[in-house]
């Protein structure tokens, strides 16, 4: 007995020692690099965005997000691991390093973006909130939904969403809240709510989840603009430019009909753009501390972003999301990579 | 009852059987007769559906939904997703890993209540390699064995990790504590009273959240600490305040003539406390430690609110899957009957050992 | 962890020998290492608000919160600041709390009691009782009572009922608010007479007992002043008393008072989980007093109902109050689990979402704790003040 009081302050000391991990103050492109694979946040289960399956092996529009900028900095798309967060934990996991990068469905907002200590480096999903209702209730228009019980995610930003706009309508409701995804999902499931109210893209996921999806049906409102994108940590450029210039590439490869299929082809392709991104002239990655073939890396593993968005919530997934506001900026749509050279 | 008596006055009529026994115990006066029959009525009412919901209309095996047929409960559920609920996300190819690992653990604690092994030098490597083999087992990243995350340790394994880890990190804290809330030294014992009644103060989920959001601003900048080993710091800060309290109740109980005869003997204050004093109080408290360790088992449930999957929160996770909506009253009854029977069984255990220690006394 | 040296013929060397001096630089000692630790983790975190970009301070409390809070006692809108989130959720806290305790100890007392009772099965099934439920983790009872109990019962449109007042159903329990109109004053103002008349009437009738030696039934006397004199106001008042039915208005019901499910769950599980406890202090307490107690005051001819009310209860109280203390604060304490099934809590409501919506962990986790901590001392205060003074009461 008397052993013990002397001797296991030390096995404490031994335990954390080895599981703390220190990182380099050099920044994270050093850690990363070092440490030899990246830590990315995301969803805990999101169809389409991050999730995992039975074997525990990441699929999702987040996930691959995290997987090209592990190709484009280790030069492999699978040398990243994930860390699943909820909501509320997930901007304190950045603030601590505890992940390099996190691509959670993450709303850009300016008290995020200036006051919490992250950096948003850009935007890969255009999402906007809206309803998902029992077709049994008959209601056509978020604008019936007066005196209705409404489930929302905790500590999120619909939940303020929610508030302006019954505000502004003139209509009461009763929030009912809950932690996780899926607790709002057994919420309405079970008709603790009359309306479960989300990111319109999780809707549609959450809405698969349903055990008789076609009952339920997303109302055509939506009530506020969600731009989600990557977040890095406040104070490491470096790092936050890799983050923003993969994403663009992987934008630019599209609207430059660069696919994962013909990418090998496109080296030989004469189109200056096509060249400079692939790194065969110009600017060739210098700037972001990385090697030449960065964006090469990343559309050859991941695909460039149509081919993510058609892969994990698109055409081809069982989400079927329509691209709308998603779509190039040629094709009527949003996203618009600045030139890269 | 008073045998003595009756005997002495006239031989006792023999009035036993269980006619007696029933009037003497159920039916001795009108109102316990109506108590009895509303007891029996309750239990009718109530026995006999559960005893049909949980055995004679369950499905016992199976694959999906689709065995679950008969309209009781359905162990397909749990049968199925009973890996996951013991070894949560942790790969299968490793779980022998975890298997050794508290297999160990139970070797390690049959030697050391092994009456014949007296030599301390061994039992103190026990103690000590033990923690360093089960690191290197549960999380690997040496001799070969690949690192499993803490991300993937889940399910039954995790909340033992949790429990055991909690309870032996916080009772040597929760010894200093104790000896320092006794100590003559007026600082000493005012830091250790504040920290064990702030810390007793609080409730354990706010202690789980500001480990889990506060805690990585207390560190410098490039440190970084794994989630998991943020909810150990704080289940330990925290124990240890409830395990002073248990070990100054020890402590307390040692007459006063053991410590004045140590003085006399010329000790310091830690050899007083480490050979006379202690070994006599930890041992009068090991039924106090075994109900504490009880008390954090059952807490450690708290740490899927910050986002951990025990035991709880991975039958939680699985009441989500889309093909198997609708079983989680299944899903409570397993984890409240694998909790029940840990607790039940180790406070039974805590009260025999009470009564043994209470012997030997 | 090491200490001074050990001491070695005291007195002959008066350096470190001596025991004063070396406590004194023992204590020192331990003061700079905690001070040390104190600025260092202070200075570690001013460096990380500050290198990440968090706001500090306390001036979020007075900025508007932008949330819906679904349960509330006092008045609150989406416009309302931070600093009144909290006040919900403290009040929301002590409500389900002070609703918890009086659950728990009268479910507790029953069940202790039963325990003890003679008769076989009813110990049997109160044994049992205490056994299942404080060997299962109290967030699984909430989440059975919330999620596979009241998550069954049926829809809004498919509401229980009971006399078109009371309606049941899985957002909630409905129950008729009653509205007090003009001239209920006076039903108060009768209930006080009648309060202040049976006091006194009860102080007049022992001192009357203690001086002539013959009782008055004064319980039953002052029982039918404090429903009489009442009864009569109301009726003289004309009734001023309606009712505010709840009824299903498009959703939901509206009108009168609403238990949400989450309360209810919570509450269930806390008062069913502590009365376990409970019932065990009472066991404990009862069996604490002598039977010899019993006997006496048997012998002295007082009836079974007299010698539980007046000798064995009275000293069992003595033992049982501080263990029962510490489970209302555990159980004020457990209430936090609140968190996990949505109850607007004051873990849940400010610890949870104003600190995520304002980021300011290390100001909104203290005040938290703070509350609890307040809450906790204060009871402890007054639970030492209350043993010292039976203890002094008692020889």
């Amino acid at each position: 007995m008397m052993m013990k009081p002397r001797f296991m302050p030390w096995a404490a000391a031994i335990l954390i020692a080895a599981l703390a991990q220190t990182a380099l103050a050099d920044g994270t492109l050093a850690t990363v690099k070092e440490r030899g694979f990246l830590q990315c946040g995301v969803n805990t289960g999101l169809p389409g965005f991050s999730n995992a399956d039975e074997k525990g092996s990441w699929t999702g529009l987040d996930v691959d997000l995290c997987r090209a900028v592990a190709a484009a900095v280790l030069g492999g798309a699978d040398k990243v691991r994930f860390t699943p967060l909820t909501a509320k934990e997930r901007l304190t996991a950045v603030q601590s390093g505890e992940v390099d990068l996190l691509a959670r469905n993450t709303t850009w907002t300016m008290t995020r973006d200036t006051s919490l200590g992250v950096h948003f480096a850009g935007i890969n999903y255009y999402d906007g909130q809206g309803f998902l209702v029992s077709k049994d209730l008959g209601v056509k228009s978020a604008r019936e939904l007066d005196g209705a019980a409404v489930c929302i995610l905790a500590g999120t930003t619909t939940e303020l969403n929610l508030a302006d706009y019954f505000r502004t309508h003139g209509m009461t409701y009763e929030p009912v809240v809950f932690d996780t995804a899926d607790q709002t999902a057994r919420g309405f499931e079970s008709e603790r709510c009359d309306v479960l109210t989300s990111d319109q893209s999780q809707l549609y996921a959450q809405r698969l989840k349903l055990a008789a999806p076609d009952k339920a049906v997303v109302l055509p409102e939506i009530i506020s603009k969600e731009p989600l994108g990557p977040v890095v940590r406040q104070g490491d450029d470096r790092w936050l430019n890799i983050v923003r210039w993969t994403l663009f590439a992987l934008i630019e490869a599209e609207e430059l009909g660069v696919t994962s299929g013909n990418v090998d082809a496109m080296r030989e392709s004469r189109n200056p753009a096509i060249r400079r991104l692939l790194g065969l002239e110009g600017i060739k990655g210098s700037g972001l501390g990385l090697d030449e073939g960065w964006a090469y890396r990343a559309i050859e593993e991941v695909g460039n972003y149509g081919e993510i968005f058609a892969r994990n919530v698109g055409e081809a997934s069982p989400l079927k999301i329509e691209r709308g506001l998603n779509r190039l900026w040629t094709d009527g749509g949003l996203h618009y990579a600045p030139p890269i050279r | 009852m008073s045998d003595a008596t009756a005997r002495a006055i006239a031989p006792p009529r023999r009035r036993s059987g269980p006619l007696r026994w029933l009037r003497r115990n159920l039916f001795s006066s009108p109102l316990d007769t109506a108590l009895t029959l509303a007891a029996l009525y309750g239990l009718y009412l109530t026995l006999p559906p559960l005893v049909q919901w949980a055995f004679i209309d369950a499905d016992w095996v199976g694959t999906s939904r689709a065995d679950c047929t008969s309209g009781g409960a359905c162990w397909v559920f749990i049968a199925t997703r009973l890996e996951q609920f013991l070894y949560g996300f942790y790969p299968a190819a490793e779980q022998w890993r975890v298997n050794l690992g508290f297999g160990l653990l139970v070797a390690v604690l049959a030697a050391l209540s092994w009456r014949g092994l007296r030599r301390r030098w061994l039992a103190a490597a026990l103690l000590l390699g033990y923690p360093v083999v089960a690191y290197l087992l549960f999380y690997g990243g040496a001799l070969g064995l690949a690192v499993v995350p803490t991300h993937q340790w889940g399910g039954l394994m995790l909340t033992l990790v949790l429990a055991i880890v909690g309870i032996v990190l916080a009772l040597p804290l929760g010894v200093l504590l104790a000896l320092g809330r006794r100590s003559e030294l007026p600082l000493i014992r005012a830091a250790c009273i504040t920290y064990i009644e702030v810390w007793r103060g609080v409730p354990l989920i706010t202690v789980l959240f500001m480990a889990s959001v506060m805690l990585p601003l207390f560190f410098p900048e490039e440190v970084t600490l794994d989630k998991l080993l943020r909810a150990m710091i704080g289940i330990v800060m925290f124990q240890a305040a409830y395990m002073a309290e248990v070990v100054r109740g020890g402590l307390q109980a040692i007459p006063k003539g053991q410590y004045e005869a140590a003085e006399a003997l010329g000790l310091g204050y830690w050899q007083r406390m480490g050979l006379i004093v202690l070994p006599q109080a930890l041992r009068l408290v090991i039924p106090g430690i075994v109900n504490t360790f009880i008390a954090l088992f059952k807490d450690t449930t708290l740490v899927l609110i910050i986002g951990l999957f025990d035991l709880l929160g991975i039958v939680q996770q699985a009441f989500a899957d889309p093909d198997w909506l609708g079983y989680s009253v299944e899903g409570y009854v397993f984890a409240g009957l694998l909790y029940w029977v840990f607790c039940f069984g180790m406070s039974r255990w805590s009260q025999r050992l009470e009564r043994r220690l209470g012997q030997g006394r | 962890m090491n200490g001074p040296p050990p001491r070695r013929g005291a007195g002959r060397w008066t350096g470190w020998g001596d025991p004063r001096l070396r406590a004194v630089a023992f204590q020192a000692l331990f003061l700079a290492a905690v001070l040390a630790l104190a600025g260092y983790v202070l200075h570690n975190t001013l460096a990380n608000l500050e290198a990440r970009g968090i706001a500090t301070g306390f001036g979020f409390l007075s900025e508007t919160a932008g949330f819906g809070i679904i349960q509330s006692l006092i008045d609150y809108s989406e416009t309302s600041s931070f600093g009144r989130t909290f006040l919900v959720g403290l009040l929301n806290t002590l409500l389900v709390s002070a609703l918890g305790i009086l659950l728990a100890t009268l479910l507790g007392f029953l069940i202790g009691v039963g325990r003890l009772s003679g008769n076989w099965l009813i110990a049997r099934l109160a044994d049992a009782y205490i056994e299942i439920f404080r060997n299962i983790p109290l967030l699984l009872q909430v989440f059975f009572w919330y999620f596979a109990v009241l998550r069954a019962l049926p829809r809004p449109r498919e509401s229980l009922s009971l006399g078109e007042a009371v309606f049941l159903n899985l957002r909630g329990l409905y129950l008729p608010r009653p509205l007090f109109e003009p001239g209920f004053e006076l039903v108060v103002a009768a209930l006080g007479v009648a309060v202040v008349a049976a006091g006194l009437l009860g102080v007049w009738g022992r001192r009357r007992r203690a001086r002539t030696g013959r009782g008055l039934p004064t319980g039953w006397i002052g029982l039918a002043l404090l429903i009489g004199l009442p009864t009569i106001a109301f009726l003289l008042a004309g009734a001023p008393l309606g009712w505010e039915r709840p009824a299903l208005a498009g959703f939901n019901f509206r009108g009168g008072i609403t238990l949400i499910p989450e309360l209810m769950a919570l509450l269930l599980a806390l008062s069913i989980y502590t009365a376990a406890f409970i019932a065990e202090i009472v066991r404990a307490g009862i069996l604490s007093v002598a039977k010899g107690q019993t006997e006496a005051a048997a012998a002295l001819g007082l009836r079974h109902g007299q010698i539980l009310r007046l000798v064995v209860i009275p000293q069992a109280l003595r033992v049982i109050i501080p263990p029962l203390t510490s489970q209302y604060l555990n159980l004020l304490k457990n209430s936090s689990l609140a968190t996990a099934i949505g109850y607007p809590d004051l873990v849940n409501v400010f610890a949870g979402t104003t600190l995520n919506q304002t980021g300011q962990a290390v100001e909104v986790i203290a005040m938290t704790m703070a509350v609890y901590l307040t809450i906790s001392l204060a009871i402890s205060f007054a639970m030492n003040w209350y043993n010292a003074r039976i203890a002094l009461t008692e020889r």
